[in-house]
C-alpha cells in the first residue's frame, strides 16, 4: 500500500523519532511511505483556541496537499480528531463547494496509526519486541472522538517482551488540552498531577499513548519530579525489534 | 435589558479563581470523593438502562424540536395553564422577574417565604431583592440550607453544599439553629433540619419553586426531587409561585416518559429520584389555591438566536457533566464564578451576557470530551466552547493581545514549508539561552505557566523532514 | 385576585421568532410526529416478570411489602398496622371503607385538618399506576395525606403495574392534568458527603400491599 504520511506539526519539530518509527514500522510490514513536503499543520490549536478564521487556509492547504492520497497515516489522534470532528463544517463555512467536496472524499483515507494497522492493514502483532513494563495512557481525543477503544492495547499486547500494566483512571484526562496548560496552568497542573499518580503507581518503567501531545506533558511532569518513568509513544514500541533492542 | 446570573458579572476569571481554590484540600478531597459516587452509581443505573442512548437521542431531538418551535409551544403552555386556572407572565430580564415576584408577594401581603431549589432563582437574584424588600426567603433544601445558613455559595448544581463535609455542616447548624448539642453523623444533621424545617412548612403561606418541566400539551408543571421539602413547597402554602426559564418547557405529556427516564439516572444515579410532583393550574381539593408562573428569558432568546450554540438550551440540569469533568473535579464549582458552574456553566453563563462577562470561561477546559458522553441531551459542550472561544477572540479580544499577535505568527509560519521550516530552523537555534544541562527548565511570559511544573526536552537538533531529506539523498545516491 | 402584571410577552415571543426565521411554523406538529422513538415503549416481561421486579425495587429501596388476595386484603392492612403498633389511621376519601381492618380507628382524610394530620400515626391510600422498573408508585390528589405523616401504607392492585416508564405516562393520559406524585423510595438526601439519609421530609416508613389478581 502507499501511505502518505501527515507527521503533524509538532511530531516533525519535537518527536522526529516518533515520525522515524512509523517509516521503520510501516516498511517492515512491506508498505511504501510518502512524504510531502509542503506539510505543516492541520490548525488545530488556531481552531480550538478560537481563531477559527486562521485555522481555515491551513485546512485549505492539508487538503490540497493530500488530497491525492491512497491512504493518509497521522501518528496522532488529536490531529485526527480534528479533521473528523471540524473540518466538514470549516469547508461548509467557506461556501466552496469544491473544497466540501474534497474534504468529503479525503476523511475516509485519514487514519490514525493504530487505526491503519488494525482496521486497514489487518495486523495486530506488528513483529515488535519491546522488553519494557509499560502502562497505557488514553488520550481523550482517541477515546471519544475517534472510538479507538482498544485497539492500541490490541497492537501492544502483541509485542513480545512486554509487561503490560493497566493504568487506573486511564480516561481521565492528563490535563494537556493544547493552550489548555497555558491558560490554565494551574488546573492544567493538578489534573497532571492526578495523572502522574496513577502512572507511578503502576510501577512501569515508560507510559505510551498515541500522542505526544498528552506525552510531552505528561513527561515534563515525570521528569520535574525526577520520577525515572519515560514516556514512549506507540509507534516507537512498536518499530522496536530484538535486533535493536535498546531502552 | 439587565441580565444577571447570580454574581458571575463580579466574578474574578477562572485562572485566578482556580489558583486560590487548588490549595482548599479539604474542597479538593470533598469534590473528588462526591464526584466519584455519584460517577460510579451513574454509571451503573446507565449500564442497565439497555435503551439509553435511543433515550438520549430521542431527548435530544425533542429538545431540538422544541427550541424551533418554542414560541408556539410557550404559548400552548400559558393557555393550558390559565384554562386550569393558572396565572402565567413572562419577565424578560432577572429584574423584570424580581419585581413581578415581589409585586405578588406583597399583593397577598406575606412577610416570608418558602422555598424549593430552584438554580434559576438563583440566577435572577431572588433571595437578595426579596431581602432588600423586607421579606425572608427560607431555602428548604438542605443544601440550599447548608449554604444560606453558613452564608456560602453554591458549588454544584444538584449537590450545591457538596463542598462541605459534616463537621463543616455540624457547626452551621449549631450556629444558625440555636443548638447546645449535636451528633455530626448525616442522620443528625438532617434530622436537626426535619424539625426545624417542619414548623415553617405548616405555617409560611407563600412558596417559591422552580420547575423541571412545563408541558405545552396540559398546561401542567414537573418538579423532581429526592428530599420531600419540594412536595411541601408545593402543596401546603395558599400562593404558589414558580419561576422557570423558557427553555423548560416540553411539548407532550409523552415526552415525561423520556425526560423522568434521563434525569433521575443522570443526577444520582437512581432509576427513578423519590419524589416527583406534577400538577396542573389550581386544584380544588387541596394545594395553592393562587398559581403563579412566571417564564423567564433573562438572555436565553439570545442563546436561541446562535444556532451553533443554541443547543445549550437543551440543558435539564442533570449535573452529570459537572459530576464527569475532570476541571471541575480538581476545584469545584466556586472557580466557575457562577451558579451554573463545570462544562455547562462555561458555556450557558457567558451566553446569558452575550458573551459580556465571564469570558475565561470557555477557556476553563481541556476539551477532554467527558461531559458530551453523559449528556442525557447530547449537548456538544466542547463544539460550543471551541465556537465561544470563537466569539471571545472576535467579539472581545484585542487583536494587539500578545496571544492574538503569537497566533498570528504561527498562522504565517504554517502557511508554507519555507516559513514552516525557518521557523523550525530559528526555534532550535533560539532555545539555547532557556537549555541547562540539557534541559528547558524555565521560558519567560506566557510559556511560563509550562515550566512551572514540567521540564521541556530541547528541540532536537535533526527533524523528521530533515531526515527524510537525508535519507532520500542517501536512497538516491546509493 | 391579583391580575397577571403586565410583562414582556411581546417582546420575548418576537426574539424566539426572529431566533426561528427559518422555521415554517405550520410544521410543528408534523415535525413532532416525525421524531425517531426507539426506546422501549411496552413490555418486554411475562407479568410474574414484572410483579417479581416492582418487589424487589420497593425492597431495595426500604418499603416493606405484602401479597394478599383480595379476600385478604383487610386483614393484611391490619397486619402492617400491628407491625408498627399503629392504633389509627387516615384513609384517602376514595379508599373503599370494606378494605379497612377492624380493630383501629379511622378517619377519611376530609375530616382531618393540617396540623391533625401532622400528628397522626399514619395513611392508607391506593395508587393509580406502578413501575415494575424503576420502582414507583403513582397517586392522585392526597398530596397532604401522603406527605405529613410518618408511615404510608399504599394498596397495589397487580394489574396496575406496568413494566416501565413510558407505559405509565401512556396509562395516565387520561388524567394527566390531575394533581400526581410520584413515589419511588422514602425521602433522601445526600447532600452530606454524599451518604444517603433517608426520612427527611415525607414518610420514613412505606408499606405496599399488593393485592394479587384472581387467577383462573
Amino acid at each position: 500500500m502507499k501511505i502518505s504520511l501527515f507527521i503533524t506539526c509538532y511530531n516533525d519539530t519535537l518527536f522526529p523519532e516518533t515520525g522515524k518509527s512509523v517509516v521503520r514500522l510501516l516498511e517492515r510490514l512491506g508498505h511504501q511511505v510518502y512524504f510531502p513536503f509542503e506539510q505543516t499543520c492541520c490548525g488545530q490549536m488556531h481552531y480550538n483556541t478560537g481563531y477559527q478564521t486562521e485555522a481555515r487556509p491551513l485546512m485549505r492547504r492539508f487538503v490540497e496537499i493530500f488530497k491525492d492520497a491512497e491512504v493518509v497515516c497521522v501518528p496522532s489522534s488529536s490531529c485526527v480528531a480534528m479533521m473528523r470532528d471540524h473540518y466538514a463544517k470549516m469547508a461548509e463555512e467557506t461556501g466552496d463547494a469544491g473544497l466540501m467536496k474534497a474534504v468529503d472524499g479525503l476523511l475516509p483515507r485519514i487514519l490514525e496509526l493504530s487505526e491503519l494497522l488494525v482496521n486497514k492493514l489487518g495486523v495486530e502483532d506488528v513483529g515488535a519486541y519491546y522488553p519494557h513494563r509499560v502502562t497505557y495512557h488514553a488520550s481523550c481525543h482517541s477515546l471519544r472522538s475517534l472510538h479507538l477503544d482498544d485497539l492500541p492495547l490490541r497492537l501492544l499486547r502483541n509485542v513480545r517482551g512486554i509487561d503490560l500494566v493497566e493504568l487506573d483512571g486511564i480516561d481521565q484526562c492528563c490535563g494537556f488540552g493544547g493552550t489548555f496548560a497555558i491558560k490554565n496552568g494551574d488546573v492544567s497542573a493538578a489534573m497532571l498531577a492526578e495523572k502522574l499518580r496513577c502512572v507511578e503507581n503502576t510501577r512501569a518503567e515508560v507510559c505510551t499513548a498515541v500522542d505526544n501531545s498528552c506525552l510531552m506533558h505528561i513527561f515534563g511532569g515525570l521528569h520535574r519530579q525526577r520520577a525515572g518513568i519515560k514516556t514512549v509513544h506507540l509507534a516507537e514500541i512498536l518499530a522496536s525489534t530484538e535486533a535493536e533492542s535498546s531502552s | 435589558m439587565s441580565i444577571r446570573v447570580g454574581d458571575a458579572a463580579e466574578a474574578p476569571s477562572f485562572q485566578k479563581a482556580a489558583f486560590a481554590l487548588i490549595d482548599d484540600t479539604q474542597l479538593r478531597e470533598n469534590v473528588r470523593h462526591a464526584t466519584d459516587v455519584i460517577t460510579r452509581k451513574r454509571a451503573q443505573v446507565v449500564a442497565e438502562q439497555h435503551d439509553w442512548q435511543e433515550l438520549r437521542s430521542a431527548a435530544s431531538a425533542i429538545k431540538a424540536h422544541t427550541l424551533r418551535y418554542l414560541d408556539q409551544y410557550l404559548l400552548q403552555f400559558e393557555a393550558a395553564c390559565t384554562a386550569a386556572g393558572g396565572q402565567v407572565h413572562w419577565a424578560a430580564d432577572a429584574d423584570e422577574a424580581n419585581c413581578i415576584i415581589l409585586g405578588l408577594i406583597q399583593q397577598y401581603g406575606a412577610k416570608e417565604i418558602i422555598k424549593v431549589k430552584t438554580m434559576t432563582s438563583d440566577e435572577i437574584g431572588l433571595n437578595k431583592a426579596l431581602e432588600a424588600n423586607g421579606i425572608c426567603p427560607h431555602e428548604t433544601d438542605l443544601a440550599d440550607m447548608i449554604i444560606q445558613l453558613g452564608r456560602d455559595k453554591p458549588s454544584h448544581i444538584v449537590v450545591p453544599a457538596l463542598h462541605k463535609n459534616r463537621q463543616q455542616v455540624r457547626e452551621i447548624f449549631m450556629r444558625a439553629m440555636g443548638l447546645k448539642e449535636l451528633g455530626d453523623r448525616p442522620e443528625d444533621l438532617t434530622n436537626a433540619a426535619r424539625r426545624y424545617l417542619r414548623d415553617k412548612f405548616l405555617k409560611v403561606k407563600i412558596g417559591i419553586s422552580g420547575a423541571n418541566f412545563l408541558i405545552a400539551e396540559t398546561g401542567g408543571v414537573c418538579v423532581v426531587e429526592s428530599e420531600g421539602n419540594g412536595r411541601m413547597c408545593l402543596t401546603l402554602p395558599d400562593v404558589l409561585i414558580t419561576v422557570a426559564g423558557i427553555e423548560k418547557v416540553i411539548p407532550s405529556f409523552r415526552d415525561l416518559g423520556v425526560f423522568l427516564q434521563l434525569l433521575p439516572r443522570s443526577a444520582t444515579g437512581e432509576r427513578m429520584n423519590p419524589y416527583n410532583s406534577l400538577w396542573t393550574g389550581v386544584h380544588k381539593a387541596e394545594g395553592p389555591q393562587q398559581f403563579h408562573v412566571v417564564l423567564l428569558d433573562n438572555g436565553r432568546t439570545g442563546i436561541l438566536a446562535d444556532q451553533e450554540a443554541r443547543q445549550t438550551l437543551y440543558c435539564i440540569r442533570c449535573g452529570a457533566c459537572l459530576n464527569t469533568c475532570p476541571v471541575y473535579r480538581q476545584t469545584g464549582g466556586h472557580a466557575y464564578g457562577s451558579i451554573y458552574a463545570g462544562p455547562i456553566g462555561a458555556i450557558l453563563t457567558p451566553q446569558l451576557f452575550d458573551m459580556q462577562h465571564a469570558q475565561s470561561l470557555p477557556y476553563a477546559s481541556s476539551l477532554c470530551g467527558a461531559c458530551y458522553e453523559v449528556c442525557p441531551v447530547k449537548i456538544n459542550i466542547p463544539e460550543v466552547l471551541i465556537h465561544l472561544r470563537g466569539r471571545v477572540v472576535r467579539e472581545r479580544q484585542s487583536g494587539a493581545s500578545p496571544e492574538a499577535i503569537g497566533m498570528k505568527i504561527m498562522s504565517r509560519v504554517f502557511s508554507s514549508r519555507r516559513s514552516f521550516e525557518a521557523a523550525q530552523r530559528l526555534g532550535w537555534i533560539g532555545q539555547w539561552p532557556f537549555v541547562s544541562e540539557g534541559w528547558i527548565k524555565y521560558l519567560p511570559g506566557m510559556l511560563g505557566s509550562w515550566t512551572a511544573v514540567r521540564d521541556l526536552r530541547p528541540l532536537p537538533r535533526q527533524t523528521f523532514r530533515n531526515w527524510w531529506r537525508e535519507r532520500e539523498k542517501g536512497n538516491n545516491d546509493a | 385576585m391579583p391580575e397577571a402584571i403586565c410583562t414582556s410577552r411581546a417582546a420575548i415571543v418576537d426574539r424566539i421568532r426572529a431566533a426561528n426565521r427559518s422555521v415554517d411554523a405550520a410544521l410543528c406538529s408534523a415535525e413532532y410526529g416525525s421524531i425517531a422513538r426507539e426506546y422501549q415503549q411496552s413490555s418486554s416481561m411475562y407479568r410474574a416478570t414484572v410483579l417479581a421486579a416492582f418487589e424487589e425495587r420497593l425492597r431495595e429501596y426500604g418499603a416493606c411489602v405484602y401479597r394478599t388476595a383480595s379476600a385478604g386484603l383487610p386483614a393484611k392492612i391490619g397486619e402492617v398496622f400491628v407491625a408498627h403498633g399503629q392504633r389509627s389511621v387516615v384513609a384517602a376519601d376514595d379508599f373503599p371503607r370494606r378494605w379497612l381492618p377492624e380493630g383501629f380507628r379511622w378517619q377519611t382524610e376530609a375530616g382531618v385538618d393540617t396540623e391533625a394530620l401532622n400528628r397522626t400515626e399514619g395513611a392508607v391510600v391506593t395508587c393509580e399506576v406502578a413501575i415494575a422498573h424503576t420502582g414507583t408508585i403513582i397517586l392522585k390528589g392526597v398530596r397532604r395525606l401522603t406527605l405529613l405523616p410518618d408511615r404510608l401504607c399504599c394498596v397495589v392492585q397487580e394489574n396496575q403495574i406496568v413494566e416501565t416508564v413510558p407505559e405509565a405516562i401512556d396509562r395516565m393520559q387520561s388524567f394527566a392534568t390531575d394533581a400526581l406524585t410520584f413515589i419511588s423510595g422514602p425521602s433522601a438526601t445526600a447532600d452530606i458527603e454524599m451518604t444517603r439519609i433517608s426520612g427527611v421530609h415525607g414518610p420514613r416508613v412505606l408499606d405496599v400491599v399488593i393485592v394479587l389478581s384472581q387467577r383462573d
